[in-house]
């Protein structure tokens, strides 16, 4: 029965793990790891909304004081975003609000996140479909 | 024989051709197909949004006063040009013409007005981001009503109906040296103009009925409500033709801007499109985070966060598709008469003159594209009229 218990909580944190590491993003060169929060849930077309970014180090430090950009845009469809997203505040423990994005059609989208932090530069590419 | 065999040949090959070319058979609705139609559906629209940067856009006194200024001719040079010259009624809130015609020949085609107060941009280009700022441009534009603000505002102190109701919405009338104060009352005047606008909304199509039906279940009602060359025709256009690339959300818009490689016309110099229009919006006092909106948060983040570009150049606002009838020619000049012709306009994808075409050629047969104007038809709805009666408890009602 015990042993039971401690597979089936086991096996809840193997699956709690792997759902994390879905939304996790590592860098290309593996500097930094990225995951994000909509305040749109789910994010739906044509509703500009707000993002949180988080991000740590290669080895699980907190980022702060890091210089964001955001780009992206549709590969299949050769066009951009049609905002110009920003990182407009700070917020603590390695969070950072990111601002104005909006997507306007349904599909592959992928986002350029450029991150640069104690003199390093990495970028992520973020994959979404909607 | 040989006379035989030629007849036979002939035979096979015109049952080939009338099967190669037969019109395309529905197929049963999927799960995803549901959850795009859905998103298309006017039950999907929600409540118009609200406008904080218009103070008086729900106000019933603002809508009875808008709409007599939207039909009111003294708001121009002649005395006889009114919104409603080229934004008419009975055509959908268009004019039926390439170029609107008022003083002289407008820029561009004449865009209809029904459920702009869910875009984020007014115009072919975005050059204004609120109804009431689109609705005072063409008052000062040369071509449209030519006149000025002060002589605006002249018009509506010098009628006793138009100044009293004025005084009782927004406070005294401007001293004319006063700049700011003129700049405030024009504003005022558009907030009027956009509190009418803001009711005149799309309703419920034979498309929306069908798409009812079919998340209902209910087979009946289906076939019904929409013939095999309507069906075929609206999933060509969630499906291989991509129409909900743009032409997406319940007023089948994005309210975004692309060049899809509209070409201008003869001797005429390509218009370059959002990518002026997105600097003039960003320089206009009127705008969301200028000094004359209403909106003390100034939540502006559509024009914050807007882009700039060179995709934008000849880019333009994706139309809604909602009441296509009537409102022929199309495209941001008129270019194209018809709706088979822009269809074909779309299946050839011709090169953008400036800027890049982000369309591809569809390759569709010319059945589909019979099929998809079919579909494109069921999109229409009643007239929305435009006599709205604020009742003596303040009620709008809205008669159809």
């Amino acid at each position: 029965m015990k042993a039971k218990f401690v597979f089936v909580t086991f096996f809840c944190m193997l699956l709690q793990q792997v759902v994390a590491a879905d939304d996790v993003w590592v860098s290309k060169r593996g500097l930094f790891t990225l995951s994000y929060a909509s305040a749109l849930q789910p994010i739906e077309i044509n509703r500009i909304h707000q993002w949180v970014l988080h991000i740590e180090s290669e080895s699980g430090e907190l980022v702060t004081g890091a210089n964001i950009e955001v780009t992206g845009g549709m590969p299949a469809h050769d066009h951009g975003l049609p905002t110009r997203p920003r990182v407009t505040t700070e917020l603590e423990d390695g969070n950072y609000r990111l601002d104005g994005m909006r997507f306007h059609m349904a599909g592959n989208w992928e986002l350029t996140i450029t991150i640069v932090a104690n003199g390093k530069t990495d970028t992520v590419i973020v994959a979404l479909h909607l | 024989m040989k006379r035989f065999l030629l007849v036979l040949v002939i035979a096979g090959v015109a049952a080939g051709a009338s099967w190669y070319f037969r019109p395309l058979l529905p197929e049963p609705w999927t799960d995803a197909d549901i959850e795009i139609l859905r998103s298309l559906w006017i039950g999907n629209l929600g409540p118009v949004p609200p406008d904080p940067s218009n103070a008086v856009a729900d106000n019933p006194l603002a809508v009875e006063f808008g709409q007599r200024l939207f039909f009111d001719g003294r708001l121009s040079a002649n005395g006889s040009i009114s919104c409603s010259t080229c934004h008419q009624p009975v055509r959908r809130f268009t004019d039926g013409l390439q170029k609107g015609q008022a003083i002289g020949t407008s820029g561009r085609n004449t865009p209809s007005i029904i459920g702009s107060a869910y875009s984020p941009w007014l115009f072919w280009d975005g050059r204004r981001d609120s109804q009431w700022s689109q609705a005072i441009a063409p008052l000062e534009d040369v071509n449209e009503h030519a006149t000025d603000r002060r002589q605006v505002i002249r018009v509506v102190a010098g009628d006793p109906t138009y100044s009293e109701t004025y005084e009782q919405l927004f406070g005294e009338l401007p001293d004319e040296a006063d700049e700011a104060a003129v700049n405030a009352a024009f504003s005022n005047i558009g907030k009027a103009i956009a509190a009418f606008e803001r009711l005149l909304l799309p309703t419920p199509s034979r498309f929306d009925d069908y798409v009812a039906a079919v998340i209902a279940g209910d087979v009946a009602a289906q076939q019904n409500l929409y013939t095999d060359d309507e069906i075929v025709g609206l999933q060509l256009f969630i499906g291989k033709a991509n129409c909900t690339q743009c032409h997406n959300g319940p007023l089948l818009t994005n309210h975004e801007f692309h060049n899809t490689g509209v070409i201008s016309f003869p001797g005429e110099v390509p218009d370059k499109g959002r990518v002026l229009g997105v600097r003039e919006v960003q320089s206009n006092a009127f705008n969301c985070s200028g000094p004359y909106s209403d909106d003390r948060d100034r939540n502006c983040a559509e024009l914050e966060y807007a882009r700039t570009g060179p995709e934008l150049i000849g880019a333009f606002r994706t139309p809604s598709l909602r009441n296509l009838e009537n409102t022929a020619p199309f495209m941001h000049k008129g270019q194209i008469a018809t709706l088979s012709a822009v269809l074909r306009h779309y299946n050839e994808a011709p090169l953008a003159m400036i800027g890049h075409n982000e369309t591809k050629p569809l390759k569709l047969r010319d059945s589909e594209l019979r099929q998809m104007e079919a579909f494109l038809h069921t999109l229409s709805a009643p007239i929305v009229t435009v006599e709205y009666v604020a009742s003596d408890r303040g009620e709008k009602q809205q008669r159809q």
